[in-house]
């Protein structure tokens, strides 16, 4: 059975702060809050997000910090009650079908959430046995993925003395374990060293192969155009763009971004900028505290540099810093947002 | 609903219960072996305690040993998995309402809480021989009770274990438990309490009082003790108060 993802109009607000923020959380039951009449803070994470990711595909959510990609992940595996909107894997209302949502459903997390309490194929076998698979096939899927994450040699051992990426391989093994329909992946590649990386983007190529649907989220671009059929651009928990890599990389004005840095601010030179011959959008760089950055989007890169040379030193102010990115999904988040994405 | 999971989910309690073994067995029956080897062989014997005190004591003993291990049994684990690192989560994806997990881990607890009692009945028999008079005049009524206490010790490690964080265990024992065993009735009989007539009323919102006084009741009735059918209903209400309670603290951690 193949089973997409479809979301209508998302929305999530968390009324308390974060409990890891809150320093010690709250005392005995809820008690504590009732004297005093400070409204709760707000923290509106998702505000309509509506996604129709097909069966059988890889996509990717991409998005800077606190951007709301993994409250939606959240909420597609059920871990977050949504504040609206709704949510369907496959035919079934994750909200409504709980149960039968999480048989179809493999979940990583962002933060590894291993039982500290087992060794690593313990995890996998008991994993398995929660899924009702029986007890042959858990010991030979077990022993398959441990080969496959290359953990074998430390499959026996307590899963507290792992490295970060030790725990990060075997949370994405468990999730496999069962052979779900639909994987949910929250920045797989986090703390992977480049070769393991690249063995998790085959992994999950392979697994993508037997037509199950994976959903992902990254700040890596790279990750995002190499792994990912379609993209959401996420920001704020609003869906900002939605396409291809190829589709979302061609709709930035020129593909091009020169991001110059000036020694004074100009605003007759932001105008000269603009009737550059190929220079599609010109903009001041709203990451910048003074306004002596300025974005241009063109259709070339390099050859333009000599040309705004000449501008600069024609409108006398000092050219300082040249940087050239050719087209790709950080141009695309910076022209979406003002702000860039880094890993 | 999925026995198959639930059964998994036991399984893997079990396992790790095995691999705690030593440690568990320690904590759960060091400090009331001590308790009653000092209170009732050596305070006994050198006259300051009258004999009778032996068979008194046992039931509150076994009270306190039930108790603890069925609160520990549950909050403990509870409250280290829901930290930040959410080890419970992948139990929580497990094909199951989550609800049932929760379920799971009381069952486990009473369980454990079960074995407890049940075990420091000969231990504190063997160490307090001879002069401890028994007397299981209803063995239904007795495993009626125990069945409760065990249950009730679950069900509070549940409420316990899902309203408070890391930080606040310390606290948990001083002022929830230590107070709930001293003012608990385990050490004297709630008729002690005579001569302090505002205490005694307010000690019976303690549910220690009534699973020690039942105990006493279905163990040593020669005491004076509260009536066990009172102590039923009190602890069944405790019960199903403390279920429900930690059942929805329990959801209201598992989902945010
Ligand atoms: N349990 C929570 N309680 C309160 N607020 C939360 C909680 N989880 C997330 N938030 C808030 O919701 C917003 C979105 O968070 P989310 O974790 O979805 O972002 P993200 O896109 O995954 O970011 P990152 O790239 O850092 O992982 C943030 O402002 C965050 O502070
Ligand atoms: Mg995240």
């Amino acid at each position: 059975m193949l089973a997409g993802i479809r979301t209508r109009d998302l929305r999530k607000i968390y009324t308390s702060p974060p409990p890891l923020a809150s320093g010690g959380g709250f005392g005995f039951g809820s008690g504590r809050g009732k004297g005093k009449k400070q409204p709760k803070p707000q923290i509106v994470a998702l505000d309509g997000i509506s996604l129709d990711i097909l069966p059988g595909e890889i996509f990717g959510l991409l998005g800077p910090n606190g951007a709301g990609k993994s409250t939606t992940l959240g909420i597609l595996t059920t871990r977050v009650r949504p504040t609206g909107g709704q949510a369907w894997i496959g035919e079934l209302d994750v909200w409504r079908e709980q149960v039968a949502v999480k048989r179809l459903i493999g979940v990583v997390a962002q933060r590894p959430n291993l039982d500290f309490a087992l060794t690593a194929r313990e995890i996998l076998l008991f994993h398995g046995a929660y899924f009702g698979v029986d007890s042959h096939q858990r010991a030979e899927r077990a022993d398959v993925l441990l080969d496959r994450f290359k953990l074998r040699d430390r499959g026996d051992q307590m899963v507290r003395g792992f490295s970060g990426g030790m725990m990060q391989r075997l949370s994405i093994a468990r999730a496999m374990m069962h052979d779900p329909q639909v994987l949910f992946l929250d920045e797989p590649s986090a703390g992977l060293d480049p070769q393991t990386r690249l063995l998790l983007w085959e992994i999950i190529r392979e697994y993508n192969h037997s037509g199950k649907t994976i959903l992902l989220t990254t700040h890596n671009m790279e990750e995002a155009d190499a792994l990912c059929q379609r993209l959401a651009i996420i920001d704020h928990g609003r869906n900002i763009a939605l396409g291809t890599p190829g589709e979302l990389k061609a709709s930035v004005p020129g593909g091009y971004l020169l991001r110059l840095r000036f020694g004074s601010h100009s605003p007759e030179l932001l105008q000269r900028l603009q009737t550059l011959t190929g220079a599609r959008e010109v903009r001041a760089n709203p990451d910048s505290k003074n306004d002596n950055s300025i974005d241009v989007y063109a259709d070339r890169g390099g050859p333009l540099v000599s040309e705004i040379a000449n501008l600069a030193s024609s409108a006398n102010v000092e050219l300082c810093d040249v940087h050239i990115s050719e087209p790709s999904l950080e141009n695309l988040f910076l022209h979406h947002t003002g702000r860039s994405l880094r890993d | 609903m999925n026995w198959k999971t639930f059964l998994a989910l036991l399984a893997r309690d079990a396992h790790v219960a095995r691999r705690n073994f030593a440690p568990l067995v320690l904590q759960t029956f060091l400090q009331p072996m001590m308790f009653v080897f000092i209170f009732g062989r050596v305070m006994v014997s050198s006259g300051y305690m009258p004999a009778a005190y032996k068979s008194l004591l046992l039931p509150g003993i076994m009270a306190i040993s039930m108790v603890f291990t069925g609160v520990w049994a549950v909050a403990m684990p509870l409250i280290a998995e829901f930290q930040f690192t959410r080890e419970i989560e992948d139990r929580l994806l497990a094909p199951m309402e989550i609800s049932w997990l929760a379920i799971e881990k009381v069952f486990f607890g009473t369980l454990q809480a079960l074995v407890a009692g049940l075990v420091v009945i000969p231990a504190a028999w063997l160490l307090l021989r001879p002069g401890v008079e028994l007397n299981l005049r209803s063995p239904l009524s007795f495993a009626c009770v125990t069945l409760l206490v065990a249950l009730f010790s679950a069900c509070g490690g549940l409420a316990l274990g899902c309203s408070i964080s890391q930080t606040h265990i310390g606290l948990m024992f001083s002022m929830v438990l230590t107070p709930m065993i001293f003012f608990g009735c385990t050490y004297y009989p709630w008729s002690a309490l005579a001569h302090f007539p505002i205490l005694q009323k307010v000690v019976l919102v303690n549910p220690l009082v009534y699973a020690s006084e039942g105990l006493r009741g279905t163990l040593v009735p020669q005491f004076p003790h509260l009536p066990v059918p009172a102590v039923l209903v009190a602890l069944t209400l405790f019960d199903a108060a403390f279920l429900a309670a930690g059942l929805r603290q329990f959801r209201r951690k598992a989902v945010s």
